[in-house]
């Protein structure tokens, strides 16, 4: 308010006012149906507030009325981008609930299609953000991977988006004959396909002037505004719960956790090009030393948790993907399923980052803290 | 359907919430969030590797506070708040928990807070700004009544909504759009679903 009053000239014909400019719900770089209500004085954006809701199902309400094997596909349809990672993280949370172990084998294969995942997560990400800013190559690049990992996902599951690829307990099926060769030799393709990416872009001038000191947030008030995943990473803020908890087989694994200095939009991206590589390093490994032996660990028939409540929490693409079930133990359903969602808790975020920017940089910063509407609203 | 041949539980009064073992070493920050902030602790619960704390609701913004702050505790992220809906039980049907982490420790701990309906509980946006939108969807889905909340408004349902959708007692689906359409095939429909049940 303030500013734009310091701008009108006393006595002058003309007058300032601030503009209320709606964005979205069918805005092509909110990424889905967001709605950005927009205060702005010239082009510059002195606040904004965030509406949503369009896609909300009432899964939390939807999973307190199935079986606890039916809410499995539910959790494919939240981040509909990255459905294994859902998967997982709510497989994990009930065979916590039923204190089972997994066996090494199916532990081995979540962290590869986990990290698979990722990737295929991250090259959306980048495709439609370097689209939203302007660079359309890369989106036709980017895509042309993400379709060689959803053509691994159809081999070993049957389906390319929404997997409903594991099961409490394990897997619903091992993966198929040569699966683990046709892994490597993505392996081999994608890394030099990081490199060709990172020349379209990390030196770009175009690239730089959009992301370079836009959107800058320090670590502590990352941590206290509640990102999470890359764009807490962004920040500086060393957390990864795939170190500090780890879950499936990461314990095992050899990875470094990619940080962030100064906070800003091309940090996020830096830290997230890095995580590609990370990602690979991590398949290699798990491929290579994939583990002979089943694939399902002591599944009861019917499945009926004690009485008791847990959180539990994975690193899914987007940041800390968290479930809290509570189980009553009478009932073949959970009493109460909570998912931390990590679109939700980025999306916080963005009223804060964008205040100050103009109006192009409201896309540049909606695609670096990466959300999924399908998440957000549930 | 297969819903339908579930038998029809007894409606569960709380979480058990068991008690940690009598030998068990209970985590520095519990027993001095206990010495420094007396009342803070009705109950400690050890399950499955995680430690919950019941507070009062009296001690709440005390409690939180020391917890983010105390170089023993130091619970700098607020992962997630959420509820937790018990009908039937007499000290409050609300459960409101807090899953607090630390990067410093990197150790985890939930805060559990009972609440009435109507009863008022002050929001922890103050302590961290990440409670903001996650107190909204908790005011949003079970309608708990936080106090001193910056911007206490729905955000997924949509403003003029009637009820609270994630409490025990909200009907699994609504009247749809064969209501607004035709109110008697609505009536037809609902009298032979309830005529079914009986049956």
């Amino acid at each position: 308010m303030e500013a734009v009053e310091a701008k009108t000239v006393r006595g002058a014909m003309f007058d300032t006012s601030e503009l209320v400019l709606n964005m979205g719900p069918q805005h092509p770089s909110t990424h889905g149906v967001l709605r950005v209500v927009l205060r702005l004085d010239g082009e510059t954006v002195v606040d904004a507030e965030v509406v949503m809701g369009y896609l909300h199902r009432g899964i939390e309400k939807l999973s307190e009325n199935r079986n606890w094997t039916q809410i499995i596909l539910l959790t494919d349809r939240m981040d509909y981008v990255a459905a294994a990672t859902s998967n997982v993280g709510y497989c994990e949370t009930v065979e916590k609930l039923l204190q089972i172990e997994v066996p090494r084998r199916a532990r081995y294969i979540r962290t590869i299609l986990c990290e698979l995942q990722r990737i295929a997560s991250h090259c959306l990400w980048l495709g439609t953000h370097a689209m939203d800013i302007g660079a359309m190559t890369v989106f036709l690049y980017a895509f042309r991977e993400r379709e060689l990992i959803l053509d691994l996902f159809e081999e070993f599951c049957g389906a390319r988006l929404t997997y409903n690829s594991m099961r409490i307990g394990g897997l619903p099926q091992d993966v198929p004959a040569g699966w683990d060769k046709k892994v490597l030799e993505f392996c081999n393709i994608m890394a030099e396909k990081i490199d060709e990416y990172e020349t379209l872009l990390t030196h770009n001038r175009i690239w730089l002037e959009r992301t370079k000191g836009i959107g800058i947030i320090s670590g502590a008030e990352a941590a206290a505004i509640g990102l999470c995943g890359p764009a807490l990473r962004g920040s500086g803020v060393a957390r990864d719960v795939r170190k500090d908890e780890p879950y499936a087989a990461y314990d095992e694994m050899e990875f470094d956790v990619p940080l962030g200095t100064a906070g800003d939009t091309y940090d996020r991206y830096l830290v997230r090009m890095e995580e590609f590589r990370q990602s690979l390093r991590m398949i290699r490994q798990a491929t290579e030393g994939l583990p002979e032996g089943p694939i399902v660990g002591k599944v009861p028939r019917l499945i009926k948790p004690a009485a008791g409540e847990t959180y539990h929490a994975i690193e899914s693409p987007k940041g800390e993907l968290g479930y809290f079930i509570v189980s009553d133990g009478k009932s073949t359903n959970p009493y109460r399923f909570r998912v931390r969602p990590p679109s939700f808790c980025n999306l916080q975020a963005l009223p804060r980052l964008v205040r100050g920017h103009l109006v192009a940089d409201v896309v540049a910063l909606i695609g670096s803290i990466d959300i999924v509407l399908g998440e957000v609203d549930r | 359907m297969a819903e339908e041949h579930v038998p029809k539980a007894a409606v569960p009064t709380g979480p058990p919430d068991p008690p940690p073992a009598a030998d068990a070493a209970i985590p520095a920050f519990i027993t001095s969030l206990q010495a420094e902030v007396p009342g803070a602790v009705a109950r400690i619960s050890f399950y499955l590797g995680d430690w919950t704390v019941i507070v009062p609701v009296s001690h709440v913004l005390q409690a939180v506070t020391r917890l983010r702050d105390a170089p023993d505790a130091a619970f700098d992220l607020c992962s997630d708040v959420t509820a937790t809906d018990w009908p039937p039980r007499a000290e409050g049907r609300f459960d409101v928990i807090y899953c607090l982490y630390s990067t410093r420790h990197r150790h985890r701990v939930r805060v559990k807070v009972i609440v009435a309906e109507d009863q008022p509980i002050p929001s922890v946006t103050g302590v961290w700004p990440a409670a903001n939108w996650l107190e909204r969807e908790v005011f949003d889905m079970f309608g708990v009544n936080f106090t001193g909340h910056p911007d206490r408004r729905r955000i997924l349902m949509p403003d003029d909504w009637q009820g609270y959708p994630q409490r025990k007692d909200y009907p699994l689906e609504g009247p749809g759009e064969l209501l607004m359409e035709n109110p008697i095939d609505w009536l037809k429909l609902r009298q032979s679903r309830e005529q079914a049940d009986i049956e």
